[in-house]
Order: C-alpha cells, then sequence, then structure tokens
C-alpha cells in the first residue's frame, strides 16, 4: 500500500506530466504540439528531479531543456513548414514497432535487474547533499574533476566545430 | 517538513489542526507572494504612461480619479468588455494559454524575491539559477504565441523576438554570475546578506551595467523594442490578440521590468538594507521598494530617450561585444578575487562582513573594474570613428553621384 503524503501525489502528477507528455509527443501529427508535449514531459522529469532533493538538477533541465532544446526545436519545425502537419507519409509501423520493443525491453532490464537482481551494485557514495557539495564534488581532485574537464573541453570543441561550419566562407 | 511558525503557531496555540493550520498559513503566504505583483501592475501602468508622457512634455491619462489613478480600471474594463476574438485558423489550445504561461513567467520570480530578512516566498537554495530557469518559460510563450496565432507578421515578430531574447540571456547569466561568485551563494536572500559591508555595485559596476543593458532587451524594451516594431511588423507576435489576451501580454512587460529594477536592487544595491533597516521589516521592506523603483524609472527614462536600434545593430553589439565583455568580467573577477582570499585581503565569507574588513577587496575590484572600462572606452572610440569614417564616405559618394546627375 503507497502512503498518501505530499511526495507520494507530487509522484503521481510529475509521472503524469511525463507520461502524457511522451504519449503527445508521439501521437500528435503537429510537429509543433509534439514540440510542446515534448516540453510537458520534461517539466515532468525537472519535477521528479525536485521529489529527488535535487533542484539545482532541476532548474538545469528546465533551463537546458525547455529553454535553449526545445526552442532549437521550434525554430527548426517553423523553418519548415510544409512538414508541421503530417499527414500519412512516413509511417513505417514494424521498424518503429521492432525498435521501440526492443528500447523497452533494454530500458525494463536496465531499470529491474540491479533492484530486483543479483548485480544490484553497491550504494552510491553519498558525496552529494546540497547544491554547494554538488559543486565542491565537481572541482576537487577526489570527486569528479576529470570527468568535468573532459566534457567541458568536449563542448567547447563541439561549439567551436559549430561555429566553424556556420561562418560565411569569403570572411 | 516545514516548520510551523509564526501565523501558523498561533492557530495551533489557538486549538486549529496543526496540518489544517499549516496548509492556511502556506496558503495566505503564496497568495501574498503571488498578489503583489498582481496589484503591483495595475499602478505601474498609470506609472509608465505618467512618466512616459512627461519626458514627451505631455500630461498624461489625468481624467478618471486623482492624477488619472483611475484610468487602468477604465482600460481594464474596457479590455474585459472587448470581443474575445480567436482566429479561425488559429492553434485554440495553445494560442489561448499563451498570454497565461507569459504572465505566469514573471509572477513566478516573485517566488525567490526577498522583501525583508524575514518575509519571502521561498529561499532557494538555487535562487539565482530559478529565476534564469523561469525566465525561459517567457521566451517560450512568445514562440507559442507566434506560431499558434497562424498569422505572418506574428511568426516573423515572434522569430525576431525570440532571436532578441535567447541572445541577450548570455550576457544576462554571465553577469549574474559575479554577485553569485562574490556570495559565493545562489540563495536570493543570502545574496541580499552579503552586501552588509558593501554594494556589489561598488565591487563590480560592470557586471550592473551588462545586467541593466541585458534586462532591457529582455523586457523587449527601447532601444531593443523589437517586439513591436509598428513600421515593420505592425504589432509583432501579439498582433492577432484582443482585449484581456492582449492584455495580458501588455501586463507581463510591465511586471518583468519592474521586476527587473526589483532584481538588480537585490542583487547589485543591497536589496533591503538601508539606514535602520534591522528596526522594522517595513523599513527594510520600503528600502527594497525605494531602490527597485529608481531602478524602474532609469529604465523608462530610458526607453523613452532613445530610438530603436536595427536587428543587426542589436545582434552585433550582443555577440561581438556583450557576450566577450561578460566572459571577460567573469573571468577577470573570478581571478582577482581567488588571489586576493589567498592573500588574507578579503574575506571568505562576504556575510556579515564589516564595512573595514570589505574595504581592500573594495578598491582592488573597483580599479580592476575601472581600468577594464578605460580599455573598452578606448575600442569603443575607435570602432565609433571608423563606422563613421565608413559612413562619411559613403555619404561623399552619394553627394557626388547625385550632383553628376543633376547637371
Amino acid at each position: 500500500m503507497i502512503e498518501l503524503n505530499a511526495i507520494s501525489i507530487g509522484f503521481f502528477v510529475f509521472s503524469i506530466f511525463t507520461l502524457g507528455g511522451a504519449f503527445g509527443v508521439v501521437t500528435t501529427h503537429n510537429l509543433f504540439r509534439g514540440t510542446i508535449w515534448l516540453m510537458v514531459s520534461l517539466f515532468g522529469v525537472a519535477g521528479f528531479m525536485v521529489l529527488l532533493s535535487a533542484p539545482f538538477l532541476a532548474a538545469v533541465q528546465i533551463l537546458v531543456y525547455i529553454g535553449a532544446i526545445a526552442i532549437l526545436i521550434t525554430f527548426a519545425v517553423m523553418l519548415t513548414r510544409s512538414v508541421t502537419h503530417l499527414e500519412n507519409r512516413y509511417i513505417r509501423t514494424i521498424p518503429s514497432f521492432v525498435a521501440s520493443l526492443v528500447l523497452f525491453i533494454i530500458l525494463i532490464a536496465g531499470v529491474t535487474i540491479p533492484v530486483f537482481g543479483d548485480i544490484s551494485p553497491d550504494t552510491a557514495p553519498v558525496v552529494v547533499k546540497t547544491t554547494r557539495d554538488f559543486g565542491l564534488a565537481l572541482v576537487s581532485e577526489n570527486g569528479y574533476v576529470v570527468p568535468f574537464m573532459l566534457a567541458s573541453l568536449l563542448l567547447t570543441a563541439a561549439m567551436i566545430g559549430a561555429i566553424y561550419i556556420a561562418r560565411d566562407e569569403e570572411v | 517538513m516545514e516548520i510551523c511558525t509564526g501565523l501558523c503557531a498561533a492557530m495551533v496555540e489557538a486549538g486549529a489542526n496543526a496540518g489544517l493550520a499549516q496548509f492556511v498559513s502556506l496558503l495566505i503566504g503564496v497568495l501574498l507572494v503571488s498578489g503583489v505583483p498582481l496589484v503591483t501592475v495595475i499602478v505601474l501602468i498609470w506609472a509608465e504612461r505618467k512618466v512616459a508622457a512627461r519626458i514627451q512634455d505631455r500630461i498624461g491619462p489625468n481624467r478618471v480619479g486623482p492624477l488619472g489613478l483611475m484610468q487602468t480600471f477604465a482600460d481594464l474594463l474596457k479590455l474585459l468588455g472587448k470581443e474575445d476574438i480567436t482566429p479561425t485558423a488559429a492553434d485554440r489550445v495553445l494560442y489561448n494559454a499563451s498570454p497565461l504561461v507569459s504572465f505566469a513567467a514573471v509572477v513566478l520570480i516573485w517566488a525567490i524575491v526577498p522583501f525583508t530578512p524575514f518575509h519571502y516566498g521561498v529561499d532557494l537554495e538555487i535562487g539565482a539559477l530559478y529565476f534564469v530557469a523561469v525566465a525561459s518559460f517567457g521566451t517560450l510563450s512568445i514562440m507559442t504565441a507566434g506560431w499558434a496565432s497562424n498569422n505572418k507578421y506574428a511568426l516573423l515578430g515572434a522569430f525576431r523576438v525570440v532571436a532578441l531574447l535567447v541572445s541577450y540571456e548570455v550576457p544576462l547569466v554571465f553577469a549574474l554570475l559575479v554577485p553569485v561568485m562574490l556570495a559565493g551563494t545562489m540563495s536570493m536572500r543570502d545574496i541580499v546578506l552579503a552586501q552588509s559591508g558593501m554594494w556589489f555595485i561598488v565591487l563590480s559596476p560592470l557586471a550592473f551595467i551588462i545586467f541593466y543593458i541585458s534586462s532591457q532587451a529582455e523586457t523587449g524594451r527601447a532601444p531593443f523594442d523589437l517586439i513591436e516594431a509598428e513600421s515593420e511588423l505592425i504589432a509583432g507576435f501579439n498582433i492577432e490578440y484582443s482585449g484581456m489576451k492582449f492584455g495580458m501580454f501588455f501586463a507581463a512587460e510591465f511586471l518583468h521590468v519592474f521586476t527587473n529594477g526589483i532584481l538588480m536592487a537585490l542583487l547589485f544595491f543591497g536589496g533591503w538594507m538601508g539606514p535602520l533597516y534591522w528596526e522594522s521589516p517595513l523599513i527594510a521592506f520600503a528600502w527594497l521598494g525605494l531602490k527597485g523603483t529608481i531602478i524602474y524609472l532609469t529604465t523608462l527614462w530610458l526607453r523613452n530617450t532613445v530610438p530603436r536600434l536595427r536587428i543587426d545593430q542589436i545582434m552585433s553589439f550582443n555577440w561581438k561585444f556583450l557576450v566577450p565583455l561578460s566572459i571577460a568580467n567573469v573571468v577577470v573577477i573570478s581571478a582577482v578575487l581567488k588571489i586576493m582570499q589567498e592573500i588574507g585581503l578579503t574575506p571568505r565569507n562576504f556575510i556579515g562582513a564589516s564595512i573595514p574588513a570589505m574595504l581592500p577587496t573594495t578598491i582592488v575590484l573597483l580599479l580592476v573594474n575601472v581600468a577594464f572600462a578605460v580599455y573598452l572606452l578606448g575600442i569603443l572610440r575607435r570602432r565609433g570613428a571608423e563606422a563613421r569614417e565608413q559612413t562619411d564616405t559613403a555619404q561623399g559618394a552619394f553627394v557626388q553621384a547625385s550632383t553628376a546627375v543633376g547637371d
């Protein structure tokens, strides 16, 4: 029996947001509406992060995914207006069914095996309690400084590459 | 979970159910925090029109009520009584939702505003980041409004506005990083408390100027008022909106300007800090209101004084000047701050630091900022001279050509 408190109610509400939004993305024929549904879904995920006491990640989720990536998608969708109303043109039922089934099985296995199976990993080390700890863990030598630096380097390289590709030839 | 204090404790003492008392006190808090901006906006519309009128040598609204104070209510009734039009080809749900999202995005910012040391909606650990995240909903609502209206002018307007908003978010966030870095926290309340020794405007005037310019652009005010370029776009993204839905967009804009004034007061001008603020929360609140209002009035002044820039000028100003400047500012300030801390001239924690303790930091950071500014002014002067030379040459060629035709 699930205890009915603020957290479980929040979990249900955000689950509805996430799953409902995802359902909207795959069922709507209108690409722009699909983007809006995607934002609803991502918003639900941000809600989960708040429930998991990770407000920093929740804010970043909203800022990066809704504020930046989803806006980028809407730009792309609107600049290609002829495809905003998709009719039954690109529907390939069998390949999509197989692909989503495989993905579903992988996801279910990935979630259930660590919880119920034998290969359950050790409990994650409790290093991160507050946003302050999170920040310190990112830059301390005992924490995640190397992955952090590598990710930063990769992103900078990607950004410079994007600027180089988008640049005018003559300049 | 929540600690039951204040009103909640009083209610429990009077014999109320603890859960109910907590719920009621939280509800009152939420209503107050969201109610303050809703009421403020009525006054703001009047203030904006009055200030604009005075700058343009007019009187402004003066018929309804004393000094025209009731004018907003008359306008409100008019807007409510107007025909509520939804274009037949519009996306009905998104079309109706965008004005709400636009207004909510601004009201949500008020949740983290600490009105006094003890009165705030919520003291989020990630306050500054929350502000940036919530502001992105405003961009979203404009995009949706432009698309859902199914009008080419609306869509073009939305494109321009979103390009503007997304671009100016970059220097805004970098400028916001400076107070966060100085205070060592993202909580708005602690950022204010960290200014007890010295306001951050003195420590980093450049960050304040960058924040000021980019927030002027974020609210779509002149010289960045691409949102409604009448000569080019008719009305921009809100062209198909009428009645109260149109009113919601405008209320959101007016409120956003004032909200930015309050935020700048909190981030750079010490928020509620001022003589005698410790005596009573009311005095603290009055200080915050006063500082916010002064900054708000300067933005109105700027809006009504300068002409609109072209979109390419706005974009190149942002990407070629403001963004590099804001990044360099963050790098320089963080390096100087770290060195000062290692030497021991800067207190590790600004919260509760006295004025003498802050003095070395202030002097060094201020000097760094001034040196930076002098260097920048040199660059700007050179660029300005080049641009003028180009225009002169072009004009000379034009004059020559036209005289040749005249002969």
